[in-house]
């Protein structure tokens, strides 16, 4: 049933974005951290494990797939909501402050290679094997 | 007549949504591949119209929440909020492989640290190039350029004034307008085009609205793994910001 996807999906986000909460708490900082990005990783195993076993037919999917596919209007939902109008009031050491943060970042991304090959970047450090990574990390 | 059309429009306001995005996105695509010819993506189109939309509501209102503040459009406020944004997100997840991630995960922590001090770095230097030299206003305004959410919790937190926290959240929402208009542009100077640098663009820049739309504007199947990163970011920022970062700035000026 389509509600099933729906529900399992809504189930992720819910603990997802508790454990958030919870993992700001221990950090001491009152901001959820990384929340939605807890929930991707719970529907990633629970939703490959039903498949595994076979218990997702093609109506649960979907209860899935519809949210799935409703990303890029939401996010344009979302573009049409946010409070440009009082970005544009910050002025210019706003606007500066942003290009500036947003061009280096942009310039940073090729440093990294782009995959294990050896790049002949000195401040690269060795790549050595990723090792298994679970949302602590930080700290 | 009219008046009770807009009266229901007013009513149903999340259905009305639905609709008028439909119509947005279905005319940004016919721009796209009329005038464009498919150069410029539809979404990206789409979400140029919104943001545009959005600043003539913030004008015309005065309001915060942009073209959702004018009541007949209240709905894409609740269909562009936190809570949908994020279940669609999360279900861009579902059939995602787990060693993809992994693969990524080191450099995406790296990205993740890089990030954070590399846009607290920028928005530090642009405040001091603009005469500001107290500790207080410089790591402010540097955590509203790492988001907007990190700025007034680390404002807050060191006591900074009102205005320079208004001013950070400014420089943080300039950031995430940015990254949804440049990554498209940028995605194919800088290999964006498979997961593992996708991961670590999300890391670097960090701002979950920014990396969602500028994905969906590239390529929507690179979205679950920025998106993976990008929402440790914040996190992130408000735990350096007005510890680490703040006494290293305190220890400089």
């Amino acid at each position: 049933m389509v509600i099933y996807g729906v529900a399992l999906l809504a189930g992720c986000m819910l603990v997802g974005l508790w454990a958030g909460d919870v993992l700001g708490m221990m950090l001491g900082v009152t901001s959820n951290v990384g929340g939605v990005g807890i929930a991707m990783l719970l529907l990633i195993f629970l939703g490959g494990y039903l498949m595994d076993k076979n218990k997702m037919p093609a109506s649960t999917e979907s209860g899935i797939k519809f949210w799935n596919g409703m990303y890029i209007p939401i996010v344009v939902a979302m573009a049409a909501s946010q409070d440009v109008a009082a970005a544009l009031d910050g002025g210019l050491i706003a606007i500066l402050a942003g290009f500036v943060a947003v061009t280096a970042s942009f310039l940073v991304i090729p440093l990294f290679g782009r995959s294990q090959r050896p790049t002949p970047l000195e401040e690269q450090p060795p790549q050595t094997k990723s090792s298994p990574s679970s949302p602590a990390p930080i700290r | 007549m009219i008046e009770s059309l807009i009266a229901q429009l007013e009513r149903q306001h999340l259905v009305a949504a639905f609709a008028l995005v439909g119509a947005a996105m279905y005319i940004s695509y016919l721009v796209s591949d009329k005038l464009t010819n498919g150069r410029v993506h539809g979404s990206a189109i789409a979400i140029m119209v919104g943001l545009a939309l959005a600043y003539y509501g913030g004008i015309h209102t005065g309001g915060s929440k942009g073209l959702a503040d004018i009541s007949l459009f209240a709905g894409l406020g609740l269909m562009g909020g936190g809570m949908l944004r994020d279940l669609a997100i999360i279900a861009t997840a579902y059939g995602v492989r787990f060693h993809e991630i992994r693969e990524a995960g080191m450099s995406g922590i790296i990205a993740l640290f890089l990030g954070v001090v590399l846009s607290f770095v920028a928005g530090v230097a642009v405040a001091f190039a603009f005469g500001y030299r107290d500790p207080v206003s410089l790591t402010t305004i540097g955590a509203g350029t790492v988001t907007y959410i990190v700025g007034p919790i680390a404002g807050a937190s060191i006591g900074a004034s009102s205005d320079i926290i208004a001013l950070s959240i400014a420089a943080g929402l300039i950031k995430s307008i940015l990254v949804m208009i440049m990554t498209p542009i940028m995605a194919r100077h800088i290999g964006l085009d498979n997961p593992r640098s996708a991961m670590i663009f999300g890391g670097l820049m960090g701002t979950t609205s920014g990396v969602a739309a500028g994905l969906a504007a590239t390529n929507p199947k690179l979205v679950p793994y920025g998106a993976m990163t990008a929402t440790f970011y914040t996190g992130l920022g408000a735990l350096l910001a007005p510890s680490v970062l703040y006494l290293a700035v305190r220890a400089i000026f």
